[in-house]
């Protein structure tokens, strides 16, 4: 029997490294994957609650995150892929038009 | 108390914790995917222990075998290498990374010390998928058919902008044929 | 009840054509604008004289309500006017005589450029001084009353490319300005305390007050405080700076405003006031030393200048003296005799020395000129006639103005009348000076030929018109208004024949119910106060001794005039060489005369550039610059500084968002855990 605070510390570690992951690093694909960390960290939580509730649509809900996030990632990536092309580089630091 | 339950909790959890602070630490991209995979496996695992037998599955078939392996692909299509040290943000460092950190340490101990929630057996709640989906098509009809146009603009915007500008003068496929 | 006289029609005309010549003029011809100022001026004055000529119909005084101007709780002031026997005076003066400087001026003024615009400052200024004369409360008499301070400016100015006619202007402004300071604290104290400003409300209640005798009261602060505004309209000490500086004006306007009418408007405020004045004896004692003092001193001064409008000037300033000295021991229907013969001789003086002036072709220093009465007979006779007026030669107009006012000032104190007398033997001795040094001798100027030299104050006024062959008489339309003001020296002075010389004074019955007396008490003693009606009775007690006390005096005013003529004669005819022997002999006390007693450069020193120096080094520099300006301007760099650190926060660099993303919702985070945990 575990308590599902421990499910939710394990949520909110997974998404706290992906917090960590997007301040961090500064390739670009490595952010999106921290993201996509956060995600999961979320969707865990999700289904546990599911389960503490004994409401289904806590499992449901984790669907449409994954969609969302599947359609996210592809986008994402299709930016990121243009952005290569123009500027030569997948370093986040030096995509920065939008300063001052 | 020590049940099986635990042990695999603790062991998958063990992964998912390893594979993200792996993710934090690794300089290649490539890694850090790969140490990504392993935590969604791992979390498969964890939503089998809750009874989220189809999550689960979806998990592994969608998350780690499509998204992940798109984002291999664009990495291996975009040559990523080991990622430059430039200089950060002052600003990341000193307020974000204490700031999370803080925020997750509270929410942790809230919810270790002050949350009255009990404890879950295994396969509690059996997350069969003839049960999601009556779920899914029947009061969650909406959001459903709204991602799946979500989707669709994902595709098409995807597509869009990740095709090669027009090159002017034809394609050089056209020219050889003349 | 009294018929509508439309008095209005009186101001108006003037304004009309001012606005006429003033909005048209430029574009039109030197005829048009002639017919138009002249039409109005004179439009004015024949309603004026139709008002007279109805007068004895009259029941008075006669108010004509205009329209309602303040509605302020109990305290209302309208566009009202006010007709008695002193305002029907004044109108007749300011009317008669301006027109007839109006005619003056069209061939004055002829050649000058800016002649439409002289002729609309002259019409705005005649609004003016008559809406001050009609006015039926202070209100609307202190509209007048600024409106003339600044056709005055305007006029003074008129060559206004000139520097010295600029500042002349803008003095005579401020110095008047300093003088309407304290006037309008009077008015402020009359609002306060009786709680209405037009006349007749003001007068009925002060009416049943009795005189402060025993010290200073309200009734004498408000006459002190109307005195400083008269000394400033009417060039008193210590107000008086600016009317020399304003001959600076051409002469037309030397004469009218600076002679007839403006200058007057204090006396007859004062006179006005008679209520008030006459219950605040220190007060009356205060406008009875100033107008001895200035007649004395401004006439001292008139003997050392050499420049003939300055003469006139000081001359001005002293008869005012007279005429504020009058009022000062309660003569004011003597002082407004005064007034009238003033404007009619003074006015003749000014524009006979216009006539000179011309004929010479600008030259204004009578060292320069002599021998003019063969070349300028009618210039010469006319101002033959005024000169003899104001010296008090018996028979003319100032003979009788002016010995009605010793004699009233002998029966208050001797004081007076010994400065008085002293003073009308300088008058005449200047006046005579004058008069030898212009007109007779050798003519020692340059104007012989072409090409005079162009004197500053003239520089305007161009000669083109007429082909210059030297010398010559003015054309007639200006030689009959000079006639005309000749024949009023002479006779104008017979409305005021005293009854100790046989005659019936007129002029002071006539002014009588202006002037009777409503002092609660003053069935016992005689009080320094004007008994209009009750004349005859008081020279009917004591007739014989009275008659001949008064004969007496008027003898020795008249051998002090001759006693001036003598002395003129003799060093300005005679013996021209003695005056500058004497001179130098007493060569200190003269710079010192000669140099106007430095009064300019005293106020120059300790009025003029401490509030300068003050204001350059406190106001400006300090304040403007230092407080105002460096608000605004660190207000902006405050503003762009802050702006300048705010501005990082858009680095554009993804990670630092995410940063202040993640630190933000941290904070959120905590605040609600800490909510949640509270309940």
């Amino acid at each position: 029997m575990v308590p599902i605070s421990y499910y939710l510390v394990l949520s909110g570690l997974l998404f706290a490294c992906g917090v960590c992951g997007f301040l961090i690093k500064r390739n670009i694909i490595t952010i999106f994957m921290s993201i996509e960390l956060m995600l999961n960290g979320v969707n865990l939580s999700f289904v546990a609650f599911a389960a503490h509730w004994h409401q289904l649509a806590g499992q449901v809900f984790v669907f449409f995150v994954m969609v969302v996030a599947a359609a996210e990632a592809a986008v994402g990536l299709a930016i990121i892929i243009a952005v290569y092309r123009t500027r030569e580089t997948l370093n986040v630091d030096q995509v920065n038009l939008l300063k001052l | 108390m020590l049940s099986i339950h635990l042990i695999l909790f603790l062991a998958f959890g063990a992964v998912a914790a390893a594979g993200a602070i792996n993710l934090l630490v690794q300089r290649h991209p490539i890694n850090a995917a790969l140490s990504l995979i392993a935590v969604m496996a791992a979390l498969a695992g964890e939503y089998m222990l809750l009874g989220a037998e189809f999550v689960a599955a979806v998990q592994v078939i969608v998350y780690a075998g499509a998204i992940m392996v798109l984002f291999v692909f664009v990495i291996m299509l975009l040559n990523a290498g080991v990622e430059e040290q430039t200089k950060g943000s002052r600003v990341a460092i000193l307020f974000g990374i204490p700031g999370m950190l803080l925020g997750s340490l509270l929410i942790a101990w809230v919810v270790l010390k002050h949350s009255g929630t009990g404890d879950v057996a295994v396969g509690a709640l059996p997350g069969a998928p003839n049960v999601i989906g009556q779920l899914l098509f029947h009061e969650f009809l909406l959001p459903f058919e709204v991602t799946s146009i979500l989707i669709l603009i994902a595709i098409m915007g995807a597509v869009v902008l990740a095709s090669k500008p027009p090159v002017p003068g034809g394609t050089p496929a056209k020219k050889v044929q003349d | 009840m009294n018929p509508d006289l439309k008095l209005w029609l009186i101001p108006i005309l003037p304004l009309a054509g001012a606005a006429v010549n003033g909005f048209f003029g430029r574009k039109s011809s030197r005829q048009a604008v002639t017919i138009v100022g002249l039409f109005f001026s004179g439009a004015a004055f024949a309603w004026a004289l139709g008002v007279a000529f109805r007068f004895s119909s009259l029941e008075l005084p006669y108010q004509e309500y205009l329209a309602h101007w303040i509605r302020s709780g109990n305290f209302s002031v309208d566009f009202a006017f006010y007709l008695d026997q002193l305002s029907l005076v004044m109108l007749l003066v300011v009317t008669g005589v301006g027109f007839l400087i109006h005619i003056y001026s069209v061939g004055y003024m002829w050649d000058d450029p800016g002649y439409y615009r002289f002729f609309s400052y002259l019409n705005l200024f005649m609004f003016f001084m008559l809406t001050l004369v009609l006015a039926n409360n202070y209100l609307l008499m202190f509209i007048g009353w600024e409106g003339v301070g600044l056709a005055s400016y305007l006029l003074i100015g008129f060559w206004f490319t000139k520097d010295s006619a600029a500042s002349a202007g803008k003095k005579a402004f401020i110095v008047n300005r300093i003088g309407d300071f304290g006037f309008l604290i009077g008015l402020f104290l009359l609002i306060q305390h009786f709680g209405s400003l037009t006349f007749t409300q003001v007068f009925d209640q002060i009416k049943p007050m009795s005189p402060e005798t025993a010290g200073a009261g309200l009734l004498t602060a408000i006459g002190i405080l109307l005195l400083v505004g008269a000394c400033g309209k009417s060039a008193q000490i210590p107000l008086y700076v600016w009317l020399p500086d304003a001959m600076e004006g051409p002469t037309p306007v030397s004469a009218l405003i600076h002679a007839a009418t403006m200058v007057t408007a204090g006396v007859y405020m004062v006179s006005r006031s008679h209520v008030i004045f006459e219950r605040a004896p220190i007060a009356l004692t205060v406008v009875a030393v100033i107008g001895t003092l200035t007649a004395f001193f401004a006439a001292t001064i008139g003997i050392a200048q050499t420049d003939i409008k300055k003469v006139l000037a000081y001359s001005t300033v002293s008869q005012l003296g007279y005429m504020f000295m009058a009022c000062g021991v309660g003569a004011f229907s003597a002082g407004i005799f005064h007034l009238m013969t003033h404007a009619f001789f003074k006015g003749l003086l000014f524009l006979a020395a216009g006539s000179v002036i011309h004929a010479v072709g600008g030259e204004q220093d009578m060292r320069r000129m002599g021998g003019l009465r063969t070349k300028l007979p009618w210039t010469f006779w006319t101002m033959t006639a005024a000169t003899l007026a104001i010296a008090g030669i018996p028979g003319l107009a100032g003979f009788f103005s002016k010995d009605e006012i010793l004699w009233r000032a002998y029966q208050a104190s001797w004081a007076y009348w010994l400065v008085g007398v002293v003073t009308a033997f300088i008058t005449s001795f200047y006046m005579f000076r004058l008069w030898f040094m212009t007109f007779f001798g050798e003519y020692r100027g340059e104007a012989a030929g072409h090409g005079a030299p162009a004197h500053d104050a003239h520089a305007g006024h161009g000669h083109g018109g007429h082909g210059h062959g030297g010398v010559h008489e003015s054309p007639k339309v200006m030689v009959i208004p000079l006639a005309i003001l000749a024949v009023l020296s002479v006779i104008g002075g017979y409305v005021g024949v005293p009854g100790s010389l046989g005659g019936n004074n007129h002029f002071d019955h006539f002014l009588g119910p202006v002037f009777r007396s409503t002092l609660p008490a003053e069935n016992s003693q005689t009080q320094v106060g004007e008994k209009g009606a009750t004349e005859q009775t008081t020279e009917g007690t004591e007739p014989k001794e009275s008659a001949s006390k008064e004969l007496m005096f008027t003898g020795i005013s008249v051998a002090a005039a001759f006693l001036g003529l003598a002395l003129a004669w003799l060093l300005y005819y005679r013996s021209p060489d003695l005056p500058h022997r004497i001179v130098q002999r007493i060569a200190g006390l003269y710079e010192v005369v000669c140099h106007k007693y430095y009064v300019d450069e005293i106020y120059a020193s300790l009025i003029v550039k401490p509030l300068v120096n003050g204001s350059t080094s406190i106001l400006w520099q300090g304040v403007d610059r230092k407080v105002i300006d460096d608000t605004v301007n660190n207000a902006a760099d405050g503003a762009r500084h802050v702006s300048d650190e705010v501005r990082h926060m858009q680095s554009g660099n993804l990670r630092s968002y995410a940063g202040w993303v993640a630190a933000g919702s941290a904070v959120l985070i905590a605040y609600m855990i800490w909510w949640g945990v509270e309940r």
